[in-house]
């Protein structure tokens, strides 16, 4: 699909006032979950497609809708760790039900969803309402059966892994043996094992000894689709490390070092600030990764240290308004980047909810916008162009009368089809291509 | 709680300042906006830099990331201020020239110096709260942060109260965690040392340059906090 086409906008969600946090896909696209800053999980369903409505794609509904984290309070250190849901990543699914992990800065937790339509009745000791019933009444006995209900979908916490980490938890990532997982915070990286919550392996730590040398910290984390003994980690200061968890307990020496030198003419004050990478993604093949630092998106190829193979502007205008975005801390927002199924595009947010998507085979991009107010139900959405200067044309918008509050931090790609879904601030977008 | 609402205040403010984004432009021709290798960058920009990262410091639990990109881009920013002066030691008093430079070298050792005493900090805090962390067998020995931390790991699920008993006792525990909240000294002399007890308070008396405005903040902000902190314990 060339990025280009239009894409149809169908279904919007709103969520009570939360701010959504992280949006994520299952395996088979058949889920997509949503994660907020109140702690919440909402996961949608996709409608299986009928018969009679064979041009009509299925739609996304609400399946299943608990609270994963709650605010917690550090005695010790006099802290409130916050609920907010920072990322959710899927296992594959194995059985009837499924399974994901959910991690606020401290604590990952491993849900279980899964599906009744069935409840036993006849039980001797309870009444259909639940009630204990007096023992002297009970003169025969029979066995309970199980009849069909209603469908409920229940989850449950399998697993609560806990007090592994002292920073801030950014990334989780599930390793491709489906056995282990890892979750990234500032300064460590941390192995765990699903069954085992009470341990875990430290990878790496970047933690000086001398914590006055700190000058660099973990912003992301993932694990190699198909080597399950690899992954890469990135930093505040735009570098990547791959490393091979077969060389050495303590991956603290990479195997790879990723780092594109500066480029002198657009040194700035920023310049590290700028360089810094919020989001870091394996394509689908494991050949290349893709880094999103605040003005471009970077797609590497594994073989190659010195340099990206390609290098995409999400919004270069932004160049020089820098010391703004810094007065206002914007500059300092964590973007992040994904595939579609065939990683031949890859989509990233900007602000004033525009989203991007570049298509790395023809080199086009295209800018949309995530808004109730300019998109209807069905309708196709129309690129959007920012002006720089000069003559704005009528559909142009210019740099200064961008809403910089409204920024898309999260996106998702469905696995295999063109669907995506997109967080814009506490509204969740799904947008899928047109049928003709 | 009352951390909770030290920590709900922050956020109410950056939702303002999120929002009131418009205001916030500069004019493009602003002397800090390069797009060439800057030469000197302009005080303003310097004096923005050393708010952000007072108001980092503030936290009770900064952001790590946002705090350690801000302190580098202070230390690009000191440096083309002051190319040729190397950066003074902790210990040494401030240059006795201009009041500029006062401030910049002062700032600039205070600077590290508080930047060093909350990195210790948060060292610290991690070392006692730290649950046991069991690494691999194959694990590197003598990793272990601070000497303390394996045999204190054990009081962070006994909860507060077996907490408070350790070894340097109550008010050494407390004055560590607080002391990130007093010890924002960007404008007093490097001689007073790294990480001077809440019984010092912020050197004022040594720093003319800091004004009235800057004073009544840093008070408020003392204020403030020991308003929702506990009851003062032995020692403080």
């Amino acid at each position: 699909l060339k990025c280009t086409e239009k894409y149809v906008y169908y279904l919007s969600f709103q969520s009570k006032s939360d701010i959504i946090s992280t949006v994520e896909f299952n395996h088979t696209g058949e889920l997509l979950a949503t994660g907020d800053k109140g702690g919440r999980v909402v996961i949608f369903q996709r409608e299986q497609e009928s018969k009679n409505q064979i041009h009509r794609r299925g739609e996304y509904n609400v399946y299943s809708t608990f609270q994963s984290h709650e605010p917690e309070f550090d005695y010790l250190k006099s802290l409130e760790i916050e609920e907010k849901i920072n990322k959710i990543r899927w296992l594959p699914q194995q059985n009837a039900a499924y399974f994901l992990l959910s991690t606020n800065d401290k604590t990952v937790k491993l849900w279980k969803v899964s599906e009744r339509d069935k409840r036993p009745e006849g039980y001797n000791l309870k009444d259909e309402e639940g009630r204990l019933r007096d023992p002297a009444t009970i003169t025969t006995l029979r066995v309970p059966v199980l009849r069909p209900m209603d469908l409920m979908v229940e989850a449950t916490p399998r697993r609560v892994f806990a007090n592994a980490h002292t920073y801030h938890i950014n990334s989780i990532s599930v390793n491709s043996d489906y056995e282990t997982y890892m979750s990234a915070d500032d300064l460590r990286i941390n192995l765990w094992n699903f069954e085992i919550t009470n341990q875990s392996f430290n990878i790496v730590d970047i933690k000086p000894a001398n914590m006055e040398e700190l000058t660099e910290v973990i912003t992301a984390a993932e694990f190699h689709p198909h080597h399950c003994n690899t992954f890469v980690y990135s930093s505040s200061k735009g570098t990547i490390r791959l490393c091979d968890m077969r060389a050495s307990a303590l991956c603290d020496r990479h195997t790879k070092f990723f780092e594109e030198p500066e480029d002198p003419s657009n040194r700035s004050f920023f310049s590290e600030i700028i360089s810094s990478i919020s989001d870091v993604k394996f394509s689908h093949s494991g050949r290349y990764i893709m880094t999103r630092d605040y003005l471009t998106v970077k797609v590497w190829d594994l073989n190659m240290e010195n340099r990206p193979i390609e290098t995409y502007q999400v919004h270069d205008y932004l160049r020089s308004k820098l010391c703004s975005l810094y007065e206002n801390d914007c500059i300092f927002d964590k973007f992040e980047c994904v595939w579609n199924g065939s990683d031949s595009v890859i989509m990233t947010g900007s602000y004033n909810n525009f989203f991007r998507m570049f298509d790395r085979n023809t080199k086009r991009d295209v800018t949309l916008e995530a808004s109730r107010e300019n998109s209807k139900p069905r309708a196709i959405l129309k690129p959007r162009k920012v002006c720089v200067g000069g003559k704005r044309r009528k559909d142009e918008i210019s740099v200064d009368s961008l809403d910089f509050s409204k920024k898309i931090l999260h996106t998702a790609w469905h696995p295999s089809e063109n669907i995506i879904a997109v967080a814009a601030t506490n509204n969740l977008y799904i947008f899928q291509d047109k049928v003709n | 709680m009352l951390s909770k609402g030290l920590k709900r205040k922050r956020e109410e403010e950056e939702e303002k300042e999120s929002l009131a984004v418009d205001a916030l432009w500069l004019d493009p021709g602003h002397a800090a906006v390069a797009q060439a290798p800057p030469a000197v960058a302009s005080s303003s920009l310097f004096d923005l830099s050393v708010l952000k990262l007072h108001h980092s410091l503030q936290q009770s639990e900064p952001d790590l990331r946002h705090l350690v990109l801000v302190v580098n881009t202070l230390r690009r920013i000191q440096a083309s201020m002051a190319p040729a002066a190397a950066l003074p030691p902790v210990p040494s008093p401030p240059v006795e020239s201009s009041m500029a430079d006062n401030l910049l070298a002062s700032s600039d050792a205070a600077l590290s110096a508080s930047m060093a005493s909350l990195l210790e900090d948060l060292s610290h805090i991690e070392g006692l709260s730290q649950a046991p962390q069991p690494l691999a067998d194959e694990g590197p020995p003598g990793r272990s942060i601070g000497g303390a931390a394996p045999s204190l790991g054990a009081l962070d699920l006994l909860g507060p109260a077996t907490g408070c008993l350790l070894d340097d006792g109550l008010e050494g525990l407390f004055e560590d965690i607080d002391t990130s909240m007093y010890d924002n000294e960007l404008w007093a002399p490097a001689s007073e040392g790294l990480k001077p007890g809440p019984e010092d308070g912020p050197g004022k008396e040594e720093a003319p340059e800091l004004d009235e405005a800057e004073l009544d903040y840093l008070m408020d902000v003392l204020v403030g906090t020991q308003a929702l902190e506990r009851p003062p314990g032995p020692g403080r």
